[in-house]
């Protein structure tokens, strides 16, 4: 069982940060959608709201490190050129894509799209979380805060499940490979 | 709203840089990466600075939350607008 170095980074920025965000990003939604309904908002100890803190500190680096590792470490591999005369393009996936009418869509749409609004996600996330963190009574006594920040939270997740769905697609069809293989498992090729 | 103006720019530099090789090129701060780089920390740049003059502007004061929400909001949904690639072909007449 191999790995390739660039498919494990591929790896950690979509599985772990990517996935990660998503899945905490969603908890966030349910949680702030739940506390419009509540009669006795919760009152938690010193040390429950700095747990609390340090959740939503971790969900937008989360986010950050899956836009950072992204745009300077995978879409370099993604976009970059062949020399002239090389006819495998498996280690050039854009040009791979772009290569075929029936892939052309995934860069065209998928890339074009992901690159952009994936920032968005950890931009409204990042606001959300300051937010919880330093108006947490206005947001009980102002319906119009909690109202701005579960928008923002809903499109960071929103954000978020096109860049990832998109990652996961572009990644079917032209995945990020090389760089050293890492043995896992099993005999060495 | 300094998240919506951030993202509101993100969209334009992501429009303009598709638009024009000059200023995807002006947006080249970091070459493996090309215009995204700098579509990128432009957004983050006007994000942050817009949110300390807000800050400071705005630490004792009351302001209308209203309509300052519903900047905000129209500013993040152009920023998502600008980054759909359909709409942002239309736009350049492609």
């Amino acid at each position: 069982m191999e790995i390739t170095l660039r498919a494990l980074i591929t790896l950690i920025h979509g599985m772990l940060f990517g996935a990660f965000f998503l899945m905490a990003v969603y908890g966030l939604v349910v949680e702030l959608r739940h506390s419009a309904f509540v009669e006795q908002p919760a009152k938690l100890t010193p040390q429950g709201y700095a747990r609390e803190r340090l959740y939503l500190i971790g969900v937008a680096a989360m986010g950050w490190a899956a836009v950072l590792t992204g745009a300077y470490l995978i879409y370099p591999w993604y976009r970059a050129v062949p020399p002239a005369g090389v006819t495998d393009l498996a280690l050039y996936p854009r040009f791979l894509l772009k290569s075929s009418a029936t892939t052309a869509g995934w860069h065209d749409l998928g890339m074009e799209w992901k690159e952009h609004i994936a920032w968005i996600a950890p931009i409204a996330m990042t606001m959300v979380a300051y937010v919880i963190t330093k108006y947490r009574q206005s947001m009980r006594e102002h319906p119009q805060i909690r109202t701005a920040v579960l928008a923002f939270a809903l499109v960071a997740l929103g954000a978020a499940g096109v860049a990832g769905f998109f990652g996961a697609m572009l990644n079917k069809y032209a995945p990020i490979n090389g760089g050293s293989t890492i043995h896992l498992k099993g005999k060495s090729q | 709203m300094s998240a919506g103006a951030g993202c509101a720019v993100l969209g334009i530099l992501a429009v303009a840089g598709d638009a024009s090789k000059a200023v995807a090129k002006l947006l080249t701060f970091y070459l493996p990466t090309g215009p995204l780089s700098g579509v990128s920390s432009l957004a983050i740049l006007v994000w942050l600075v817009t949110w300390f003059i807000l800050a400071k502007r705005w630490r004792a004061k009351t302001v209308a939350l209203a309509k300052i929400n519903a900047t905000a909001f129209l500013l993040l949904a152009l920023g998502i607008l600008l980054t759909f690639p359909p709409f942002a072909d239309f736009l350049q007449g492609k």
